[in-house]
């Protein structure tokens, strides 16, 4: 582990594929280890490939440029594939919305955090059991000692969103990318996992880059957040300040179309013209974000 | 006495039998006042989409009565129920559920209206007035689903499901696809709707603040029962039951404020 306080830092990244518009253009983003830094947008935004890209995920096809790119204290500029294996995983972990997508169906959960273990050299094979049970335990697994022994299919969502969570903190990352991953979940077990990864930045250190669409749940888990708009950052700054005093026009959209109970039962909720392009409207920046 | 166009009235549901049976509902009982909103709240496995199915006389019920407009049509069979479901309409949470992909949007809208035995013009009338209430061109009627964005195949599935000129509609997670900007859109247009219309609407949705800005009443499921039931302020600034305090809870601040 470096001493450098950034689990991440990109500056002016751009994704773009073919002779398309750019899908993410002038972004920059920074993450220091133990905070939360929530990308927020609809749709389309782009906030998905850039989480895709700070994990070398993206397909051969996207043209990645980027004027810095230090993940997890590695200059990721111009990465290889090679180079990019040394950080996925070990220094850097990504977890996704559906954890069955992530899960091995046929393979007992013990054995999949040991497994990565394992890959990652550390731990040997007759340690890895008892490993395995001290991360379960980290991300809080009930009754963690029988589960070892249970297959993905015997869990309920919340569980395996839990499994998914240990094997990403396995190794022991500066660095964990969250795509989503309360989404599927029903909102009492969303809750729980947000506490958890809370808990896990709390007793590890590691900088979290949480993806949403749900500002309620941004505002409930990260310290700063950016708001993405077609491709771009149009504003950036603490969540409490952005969600309170939101400066730019698109995020006062995105803010007042929600229903909420302060907004009068059965009246209209504001709705954001497609036509509209809030792209014209200066970004409304905080710090070298 | 109060108008209320559905009674549910001791609704059992049980899957299985002896110790192996599971209990989806159990003695639910909820009356919905006409061209209100009734919103049922719940997480997976509440019983919310089994409750849905029994309205919907999709599945009869193990016990209890299903009264629309002070008939019992809990065991309607043949032509009389093929008349009563005409009464109720359906929306689901993906518009792809209810929109088969080769057929054009006027196709789509127009099926269940010839199956219903209505006339060629009063179908042209209806498809024109179901595109103009959902706010969608004329010319969308010769277009197919997949040239729309999700919100508007939404709107196609609500001019749907409203050109049968419902009494009641049973809205299933309509909006929990969608961006949070469309989404505002879609709950507009259902308040709009009930307000020309004087549709009744059974509102299904996991999001409580949803449900508090569209329901005139709310009932909260949980295990099968409902455990709690008010309008929108009463379950959202004073919920009584501890599950309900406890989904209030997990809400984000944001949507509680």
């Amino acid at each position: 582990m470096t001493d450098d306080v950034d689990a991440l830092r990109v500056e002016d990244l751009s994704i773009s594929y073919g002779t398309a518009p750019p899908s993410v253009s002038g972004v920059s983003l920074r993450v220091r280890k133990g905070e939360i830094v929530g990308v927020i947008g609809e749709s389309g935004s782009g906030k998905s490939s850039i989480a895709l890209a700070m994990m070398g995920l993206l397909p051969d096809s996207a043209r990645v440029t980027a004027g810095r790119m230090t993940v997890a204290g590695a200059e990721m500029q111009d990465a290889t594939e090679r180079d990019w294996e040394r950080v996925r995983g070990v220094k850097a972990s990504m977890v996704f919305q559906e954890p069955m997508a992530a899960l091995n169906p046929c393979m007992r959960i013990g054995a999949q955090i040991a497994e990565v273990l394992q890959i990652h050299g550390k731990t040997d094979k007759r340690r890895a059991r008892a490993r395995a049970l001290e991360i379960l335990q980290l991300v809080q697994m009930p009754d963690a000692e029988k589960r070892l022994g249970y297959y993905p299919h015997q869990l309920s969502g919340g569980q395996r969103q839990r499994v998914v969570i240990a094997i990403a903190v396995a190794a022991g990352p500066d660095l964990l990318v969250a795509d989503e991953p309360t989404t599927a979940l029903d909102v009492t077990v969303q809750a729980q996992i947000l506490e958890l990864i809370k808990s896990l930045r709390d007793e590890t250190g590691m900088g979290v880059l949480f993806i949403s669409h749900d500002l309620g749940v941004i505002g409930q888990l990260c310290e700063r957040v950016a708001v993405m708009y077609r491709g771009r950052v149009v504003e950036s700054g603490s969540a409490r300040r952005v969600l309170e005093d939101p400066r730019h026009p698109y995020t006062r959209a995105l803010l007042e179309s929600i229903p909420r109970p302060s907004v009068p039962v059965r009246s209209p909720l504001a709705v954001i013209p497609a036509l509209n392009d809030f792209t014209e409207a200066p970004a409304e920046l905080e710090e070298a974000s | 006495m109060s108008d209320d166009v559905l009674r549910v009235k001791n609704i059992t549901q049980r899957f299985g039998h002896g110790d192996n049976a599971m209990v989806a509902l159990d003695d639910v009982s909820l009356a919905v006042p006409r061209g209100e909103t009734l919103g049922l709240v719940g997480e997976s496995g509440s019983g919310k989409s089994t409750l849905a199915r029994a309205i919907l006389l999709m599945r009869k019920p193990t016990a209890g009565t299903i009264e629309f407009d002070g008939e019992d049509v809990t065991g309607l069979r043949g032509r009389a129920l093929r008349t009563h479901r005409r009464r109720i309409q359906m929306v689901f949470q993906d518009p792809n559920d209810s929109l088969d992909p080769r057929f054009t949007v006027a196709r789509s809208i127009s099926e269940p209206l010839v199956a219903a035995g209505i006339g060629s013009k009063e179908r042209r009338r209806r498809l024109a007035d179901a595109l103009d209430r959902v706010g969608l061109p004329m010319d969308s009627a010769e277009r197919y689903p997949h040239e729309f964005s999700g919100g508007q195949r939404q709107r196609i599935a609500i001019a749907r499901a409203m050109a049968a000129e419902p009494e009641f509609v049973v809205l299933d997670e309509p909006t929990s696809a969608l961006d949070v900007s469309v989404q505002a859109q879609v709950l507009n247009l259902l308040v709009q709707l009930q307000r020309d219309t004087g549709v009744t609407y059974l509102f299904i949705t996991h999001n409580l603040a949803v449900v508090h800005h569209l329901a005139h009443r709310v009932a909260v499921m949980h295990r099968g029962k409902v455990v709690e039931e008010g309008t929108g302020e009463q379950v959202m600034n004073a919920p009584e039951h501890p599950y309900t305090q406890r989904l209030l809870e997990s809400m984000p601040v944001l949507y509680r404020t």
